[in-house]
């Protein structure tokens, strides 16, 4: 799929199927890729980004097409995920290697996945529907007047009834809207790529398969000011990668130009730094948080050993934290910090919407409770009725056994 | 298409809020519950978008700060008129309604590219701010969206503003489109330092002015409306003027003011709301609407807000034995 080098990048506008000048793209088999853009840091992908590869694959296999992964960075540790990308999944690595993309920024990366996008014409772009997904994807669909969905938690291809026309392979973006009071499936009928920001831990995290092989397409990144593209040097070094990070990536293409410029520039980091404060709740993939029926200070003892153990953090709904019990950085829900981790489990709280507006959009929601007309078994998977100072302990023991057996 | 610069207003900061009026999702109550447990969307209550609340308050501080005029700009039915007057009585100084059946069934991409028109036909500004996303929708897209048309950066998810310095005054919304990322003034130009919350941490982003930021409740805890505003503007009627109030009107002229009448039916001309349709902010008809918009809504499914939905699980020690084992399985415990 990549293209000679030094193809140019067509005009600007927006890329819709009946486009005489967009040549075969649009939807279904023999259309464009399915691809996914990668976040990295310091040479680690985001694990939303290495699930999306998983259904990207899925997606690709049932259009015929390949999955293409566009992953920035600069110097070695971007380099080095290419073969990781490909065991995930990806039949094509966009590798974008350049000093200036170092860091993501809204504009330079913009440029880059929109100027990707108008020369390979990929028919569908996915994001993981982080800060930076959230950020990136709506400046890339509105620089190619594209549709874009955001949080989704499902991805299908299907097919599109309206007015009489039968639009065939569409991709069904779904998603809860209207405060997780409907689920829509939005689509895109008339416009490529068809763009979806994905939930984080909803698509199943592929196996890594290091006998998958994949072309990276190493992308000539310049700077308006003048400084060099990496790509005539650096390719080799892409090969190096290759050859000694796994054996699944094999050729090496190189792309046209994208031409970064000063004006991309207009927004730079002062100061970036891990959470200090002493709960990293957001980033928590399991939360385990109390309420009224704790009981007291004392009684939370039992929820931040149930989170000790299952290597999650500890959540509060806001009663227990007026009550003196926990610390404010621990609050769950509208006033206090918005969570969807893999699991959450509410000890004793009954679930007053302002909490569960907080953490109704968690993968898993376990809910321990005494009263079985508690309002937090609505939103819960699981339920447990009964005296959470019992029901704790035996989690604790069922989970140790099970981890040492 | 923006006015000459004023000198008189340099290094004062011109602001723009943009706001959205939303059903209250958060608090469904039991008359907006259908039989059958969906959600009857017509019958819930319409509140000021929460962040967006957020995002006026930092632009008010902004005011108290450094001095500076604060437009609020809502896009909606005419009913939408009720956040512009929560706006007024929090401080605002000027409100502008866009409203046009042009503009129904906009999905993001046709929302940001009328709030754009919007902004530009508003004039120069400094800073553009707008809540990280409205409840009803929750996308966090018509904020970069609108940047991007404005052809200005964005910051995105910002928990605190930690500086605005104003430029010269000489600095103009850019034309917007791909290749004017930020304009191209020779005059000094204004910045904003701005916090934004990201995973396991934060990042401090420093941009030049024009700027757009979206703004998290995490900012502040915005200002109830002030008494002393409240009453400047007691007179104004909650309503707009009478025959307006279930369709969206087709103004024939270009800035048709939606006089608020006070209650002896006399227009007050302290408080005007300026109503806008499509043609007011020269925007092209088919891109604004449904028209205008990539996605359409193929299917809605309601999610029926029935109790136990929960798989119960009984509490001993073989339940939940099970559970946790069925949580490893999953890959949900590791």
């Amino acid at each position: 799929m990549a293209d000679a080098p030094g193809q140019t990048t067509p005009p600007a506008g927006p890329i819709t199927v009946t486009d005489p000048a967009a040549g075969r793209v649009g939807h279904g088999p023999g259309a464009g890729d399915v691809w996914v853009f990668v976040e990295q840091r310091d040479g680690v992908a985001a694990e939303v980004s290495l699930e999306l590869l998983g259904r990207a694959r899925e997606l690709a296999d049932r259009l015929g097409v390949k999955v293409g992964a566009v992953v920035a960075g600069a110097g070695a540790p971007v380099r080095a995920l290419a073969p990781a990308l490909v065991a995930r999944g990806a039949d094509t690595v966009y590798l974008a290697d350049h000093d200036d993309l170092g860091q993501y920024l809204a504009l330079p990366y913009t440029r880059l996945v929109a100027g990707l996008v108008r020369r390979h014409r990929p028919q569908i772009v996915l994001y993981g529907a982080t800060t930076t997904g959230r950020d990136l994807g709506p400046r890339v669909a509105s620089t190619l007047r594209t549709g874009l969905t955001a949080d989704c938690t499902d991805l299908r291809i299907g097919d599109l009834e309206m007015k009489g026309v039968v639009t065939e392979d569409l991709l069904y973006q779904i998603r809860p809207a209207f405060g997780g009071n409907i689920i829509a499936t939005i689509v895109s009928p008339e416009h490529v790529p068809q763009m979806a920001t994905v939930r984080e831990g909803v698509m199943v995290m592929p196996e890594a398969d290091e006998m998958r092989t994949g072309a990276v397409v190493e992308v000539a990144v310049s700077r308006s000011d003048g400084s060099a593209a990496p790509v005539g040097g650096s390719a080799p070094a892409a090969a190096d990668t290759a050859s000694t990070g796994g054996a699944s990536t094999t050729a090496v293409v190189a792309d046209g130009p994208i031409l970064l410029r000063d004006a991309d520039f207009a927004v730079r980091i002062v100061r970036r730094a891990q959470e200090e404060k002493s709960v990293d709740l957001k980033g928590a993939r399991i939360v385990v948080s109390g309420g009224v029926g704790v009981g007291s200070r004392e009684g939370f003892a039992l929820v931040e050993e149930l989170a000790r153990t299952l290597g999650g953090v500890v959540g509060a709904s806001r009663a227990a934290v007026d009550a003196g019990w926990i610390d404010h950085d621990h609050q769950v829900g509208q006033t206090g910090v918005t969570v969807r981790p893999k699991l959450y489990i509410a000890c004793g709280i009954s679930g007053s919407v302002q909490h569960r507006a907080g953490m109704d959009q968690s993968a898993r929601i376990l809910a321990i409770n005494s009263d079985p007309g508690a309002p937090i078994f609505s939103v819960a998977h699981y339920g447990i009725v009964g005296d959470l100072h019992k029901v704790i302990p035996l989690l604790i023991r069922a989970y140790r056994k099970k981890g040492t057996g | 298409m923006n006015p000459p610069v004023d000198n008189r207003e340099s290094r004062r900061l011109r602001l723009v809020v943009l706001v959205k009026q939303v059903p209250d999702t958060a608090n469904v109550t039991g008359e907006a519950m259908k039989e059958d447990g969906t959600i009857n969307r017509a019958a819930l209550p319409t509140v000021f978008n929460p962040e967006d609340l957020n995002a006026l308050e930092e632009a008010l501080k902004l005011k108290d700060r450094h001095g500076g005029r604060v437009t609020v700009i809502t896009m909606g039915p005419p009913a939408a008129v009720g956040v512009l007057r929560e706006s007024l009585f929090r401080g605002a100084d000027e409100v502008i309604l866009l409203t046009d059946k042009a503009f129904a069934g906009a999905d993001t991409l046709a929302t940001s590219y009328a709030l754009a028109q919007a902004v530009k036909k508003a004039g120069a500004f400094d800073l553009v701010l707008c809540g990280r996303q409205a409840i009803d929708g929750d996308t966090a897209q018509v904020g970069p969206q609108t940047a991007e048309k404005l052809g200005v950066p964005q910051i995105t998810c910002v928990s605190r503003i930690d500086e605005v310095v104003a430029g010269d005054g000489a600095v103009s919304a850019a034309a917007g489109g791909d290749d004017t990322a930020a304009g191209d003034d020779v005059a000094p130009r204004g910045r904003v330092v701005a916090t934004r919350s990201v995973e396991g941490g934060f990042e401090t982003l420093e941009s030049s002015l024009p700027a757009l930021l979206t703004v998290t409740s995490e900012a502040n805890d915005p200002r109830p409306p002030s008494v002393k505003l409240a009453m400047v503007y007691k007179d104004i009627a909650a309503e707009a003027l009478p025959g307006y109030d279930d369709t969206y009107l087709d103004p024939e002229g270009d800035e048709a003011q939606v006089c608020m009448l006070d209650r002896g039916g006399r227009p007050v001309c302290r408080a005007k709301v300026v109503q806008w349709d499509h043609a007011a902010i020269d925007a092209e008809r088919d891109l604004v609407g449904l028209r205008g918009s990539p996605t359409r809504v193929k299917e809605i499914e309601s999610v029926v807000l029935a109790q136990s939905e929960a798989r119960m699980v009984e509490a001993t020690e073989d339940g939940i034995a099970e559970l946790v084992h069925e949580l490893i399985e999953e890959h949900i415990l590791g």
